[in-house]
């Protein structure tokens, strides 16, 4: 590093625009002759489609066309929505389609698109639109899905089941037979929504003159928009420009292609004048993707001090109706499960059913809550089995800091094995425990109790996969106007990444962060792109910026030396000016610079240097990099009404060096938020044929401040060894812990009652019950 | 709704909003959110559920708080209205609110802000020394996603002193 500004907490460079309403989402693009759109959706979560009449709607007045397969089929190559994973062999029933052709399998599938001068005169003609369906038989529980007989959720498919796989290394055999204790555990953990506050929305616009389409998409993945719409519009690549405007937050739920953004695009070039589609909060629950339906029946085997033996089992994952990602939920899930412990034996068969509910992906943390929740309720059951606290049979069982760098023989989808390359897990959860003043919380629990309060402490750990390649473009480029651009195929979705962004660029040129514009998710500037998801993107495209700013100050360094006749180690560069030490007289500008490398008219360009002061870096990680964290909870339950109150959360987080703390805690905060929705308020029900029954935020509970608690954050620094600027992802950071530590925690406090909490989310009638089982038990 | 071939119906209303006034014709139906981006250009009031919980398009009608998706465009005729863009002062000088939201680190995606901002401007007014829990409570009608509501709290309680300090009231 040249300067101070990587590892300082600078204010956002975001934040002007937001809050004084002069960003830019994609509903605020306002293009002449723009019609609306708005989509006619199965009511249904199973039917055929017999026909569809369209004839009222085309007729009310501001209706410009309405389109259902029959009217797009010409337009595209295929009705199959990319991308397309070659490697994975999945039931081809649940491939997602673009449209409906006769068969809808959840509530929500489009049927048609209905274009209309307003949306709300859109949304009149999709009531007018006429859709004969015979009803099918569905399916909603992906248990269900599994069962003899059960209902199929494509008419044609065998049967509902989309693919099966094993995660497994040791041998748990002789390690269950030898075992002091086995525990058996059957968890349950639910779908919620990605829900940012901006839905999803997209405007398309086709240029007749260029033949060019250009869609303004609020999406975690400009490219992958971009690279469908060539394939399904058999397209030119250079014709095609996805551009993702401000972004009001994805959480997963904008990581894939959507059947909708086929949809308006081809509306575009069907009526060859731009389109809008803003999806409302309604389609959002209905057909925007939800995550983490689970049921595990596992067993866990331990020796007489609590130590692992191993943790073997099965377990189900809800895919939804269809296939939009592989299966790379269930796959995290795997991988998360021994997380930082030392786990000899493990076996986990996966089915993965398909449901008549709308398909799922990752939402944020994408398999590992799930894999960690299995891993910390086993911990917590051991230690209930031995009458142990629960923080010290975790310290038995973490993985020894002399133990790192630590492998692991399980497969990450990139083929690689878990490789945890630094991290110190044990000191993390010292650090917490003693912040949270773990060793003196059993008296003051004793006290509480004699008070008829019920408080508890509880505790879980996690490792977290991030920073997945293979790449991230970073561009570096400063024009004769002196000014520095950064473009990158890496998306900006709220996280603040573009001032980490310029803070690693400007670093490097001795300018203010503010100096830098950074551009990102548009597939005009950066010919490759794979976008924001996983923890990854400070990592790739980080390291990719990092990279090349380096490059293109040296290269501004010694063109300066070149033209002031100097050695470019007797050379200044600050605030965008190159001086020679000590007389700062002598000096040229970046602007100077860049127009000499841009062959400008009286300018001299060395002669063995390449045109341009710019460059161009796709940084190729060697290695995963694995972030962890430890969470220390502290509850009061309501014994009588159920409620639980998070008193005190804190969190010791290892996502390696840090580029702007403050933006770093706002991450693990919003994660820990989540999190917390997880684990007490968020439900998305369904009912036994899978009718959606909660699709408002009256019904469906998201976090609100009252509830959601101060979290205190301690950093715990260890810096990855795979990347030049040692960071690791930390966007999923906050959220996979949280669930598993407030259940630890809501235990603890019912300890006198014996309640065992299975399943998330847990709401005040289902706490209310557990404590009355739990006494009728007892 | 209305019906096949029935033209929906049209009101011509004034409206003040940010201190400018407009006469416009609008929809009966057009609700006040749509009006405000959509025949009056101010974008910065944004929707995020179209039924009145998440709080994102909440505007200030007559200085009180209003879900401009919940209320007509016709409701707010002779109104004054202000929205996030109405903030600053004239010259541009941020609202304590809005500098304070910068330096907390408030926000990450913004997309909720406008609505909390104008929220907040409300609640000081009414109680210009919040605790932290009535601040929270005072928050409880807007959803954010992103921050966990940590730094929003700090904002407001930070903001909350600044325009004491500015209205000269006595700090303790």
């Amino acid at each position: 590093m040249t300067g101070d500004l990587v590892g300082a907490p600078v204010h956002r460079l975001e934040d002007a625009a937001l809050l004084t309403g002069t960003a830019r989402f994609t509903d605020d693009i306002e293009l002449p002759g723009t019609v609306e759109a708005a989509f006619v959706r199965s009511p249904h979560p199973h039917a055929l489609i017999r026909s569809v009449d369209s004839t009222a709607a085309r007729n009310l007045a501001g209706v410009h066309a309405v389109f259902s397969h029959a009217d797009l089929a010409p337009l595209l190559t295929r009705n199959l929505i990319p991308p397309d994973n070659p490697t994975l062999k999945f039931a081809e029933s649940t491939r997602a389609v673009v449209l409906a052709k006769d068969e809808v399998c959840h509530v929500g599938e489009i049927v048609a698109i209905v274009l209309a001068d307003s949306r709300y005169v859109a949304e009149d003609a999709v009531a007018l639109v006429d859709v004969a369906y015979e009803v099918l038989p569905s399916v909603s529980d992906c248990r269900d899905a599994l069962a003899p007989g059960a209902a199929r959720v494509h008419r044609d498919a065998p049967d509902n089941v989309v693919a099966t796989f094993r995660a497994e290394y040791g041998d748990c055999g002789p390690a269950f037979a030898a075992a002091a204790h086995v525990l058996p555990l059957s968890l349950r953990q639910h779908r919620g929504g990605g829900h940012p506050i901006e839905g999803r929305g997209i405007v398309a616009r086709f240029d007749p003159a260029t033949e060019g389409l250009t869609v303004w998409s609020s999406t975690q993945g400009a490219h992958r928009v971009r690279d469908a719409l060539v394939v399904l519009y058999g397209l030119d690549e250079t014709r095609v420009r996805a551009i993702t405007p401000d972004v009001g937050g994805g959480f997963g739920s904008k990581h894939i292609v959507y059947p909708e953004e086929v949809v308006v695009a081809g509306a575009a070039l069907a009526l060859k004048r731009p389109v809008k589609w803003i999806e409302d909060r309604r389609e959002h629950f209905l057909a925007a993707i939800q995550e983490r339906d689970q049921y595990w029946d596992i067993e866990v085997a331990a020796d007489a001090d609590g130590r692992l033996l191993g943790l073997r089992g099965s377990m189900v994952h809800d895919q939804g109706a269809y296939t939009l990602l592989g299966f790379n939920v269930a796959h995290n899930a795997t991988l998360a499960v021994p997380g930082p412990y030392l786990l000899p034996n493990y076996r986990l068969d996966v089915t993965i059913a398909a449901t008549n509910r709308v398909g799922t992906i990752p939402v944020r943390g994408a398999g590992y809550p799930e894999g960690t929740f299995a891993m910390e309720r086993a911990m917590d059951a051991i230690a209930d089995e031995l009458g142990a606290d629960r923080a010290e049979i975790r310290r038995r069982n973490l993985i020894p800091a002399d133990r790192i760098p630590y492998e692991l023989p399980l497969k990450a989808r990139d083929g690689s094995t878990t490789h945890y390359e630094s991290g110190d897990f044990p000191a993390c959860m010292e650090k917490a425990l003693e912040s949270a003043g773990h060793d003196r919380f059993a008296e003051r629990q004793a006290a509480a109790r004699d008070a008829g309060r019920y408080i508890g402490m509880g505790v879980a750990n996690c490792t977290k996969i991030t920073g997945r390649g293979p790449f991230e473009t970073g561009i570096v480029r400063i024009g004769p106007s002196g000014r520095i651009t950064v473009h990158t195929g890496a998306m900006a979705m709220g996280q603040g990444i573009k001032t980490a962004y310029a803070q690693i660029c400007a670093d490097q040129f001795g300018v203010d962060p503010g100096a830098v514009k950074v551009i990102t998710g548009d597939t005009g500037t950066v010919p490759m792109g794979i976008g924001g998801f996983g923890s990854r993107q400070t990592v790739t495209a980080g390291s990719s910026i990092h990279l090349a700013s380096v490059e293109v100050r040296e290269k501004a360094l010694k063109t300066a030396a070149h033209m002031l006749e100097v050695s470019d180690r007797d050379l200044d560069l600050k605030d965008g000016t190159i001086s020679v030490a000590g007389v700062p007289d002598l000096s040229v500008s970046l602007a100077d610079v860049a127009k000499a490398l841009s062959g400008a008219i009286g300018y001299a360009r060395p002669k063995d240097m390449p045109p341009g002061l710019e460059a161009s870096v796709n940084f190729l990680p060697t290695g995963l990099t694995y972030g962890n964290s430890a969470h220390v909870v502290e509850v009061e339950v309501d014994v009588g009404t159920g409620g639980v109150r998070i008193t005190r959360y804190l969190v010791v987080n290892d996502s390696g060096r840090l580029i702007n703390p403050t933006i770093v805690e706002g991450q693990i905060v919003g994660g820990v938020a989540h999190g917390i929705g997880n684990a007490l308020f968020e439900w998305m029900g369904y009912d036994d044929a899978g009718q959606p029954v909660t699709t408002t935020f009256a019904e469906y509970l998201l976090p609100t401040a009252p509830v959601v608690p101060n979290v205190e954050i301690v950093h715990h620094e260890t810096p990855s060894t795979v990347n030049p600027l040692g960071v690791k992802g930390v966007g999923e950071a906050g959220v996979i812990p949280a669930a598993a530590a407030v259940m630890s925690a809501i235990e603890s406090a019912l300890a006198p009652f014996g309640v065992r909490i299975r399943e998330t989310p847990i709401s005040p009638p289902r706490l209310v019950e557990l404590i009355g089982e739990a006494k009728a038990g007892s | 709704m209305t019906g096949v071939g029935e033209l929906p119906e049209t009101r011509s209303v004034t409206l003040s909003v940010n201190g400018e006034r407009h006469e416009i014709d609008v929809e009966t139906r057009m609700t006040l959110a749509d009006c405000l981006r959509r025949k009056l250009g101010k974008t910065g009031t944004h929707l995020g559920c179209e039924h009145g919980v998440c709080g994102a398009c909440t505007v200030l009608v007559d200085g009180r708080s209003a879900r401009g998706c919940l209320m007509l465009a016709v409701q707010a005729n002779g109104a004054e209205i202000t929205t996030v863009e109405g903030l600053a002062s004239r010259g541009g000088e941020w609202h304590p609110l809005q500098q304070a939201f910068h330096e907390h680190h408030a926000l990450q995606c913004g997309f909720c802000t406008a609505g909390i901002l104008t929220s907040m401007v409300e609640f000081l007014g009414e109680n210009p020394d919040p605790t932290e829990d009535e601040v929270r409570e005072a928050l409880s009608g807007n959803i954010c996603r992103c921050t966990g509501y940590q730094g929003i709290v700090r904002a407001v309680l930070d903001a909350a002193g600044r325009l004491r300090a500015r209205n000269g009231a006595i700090a303790p």
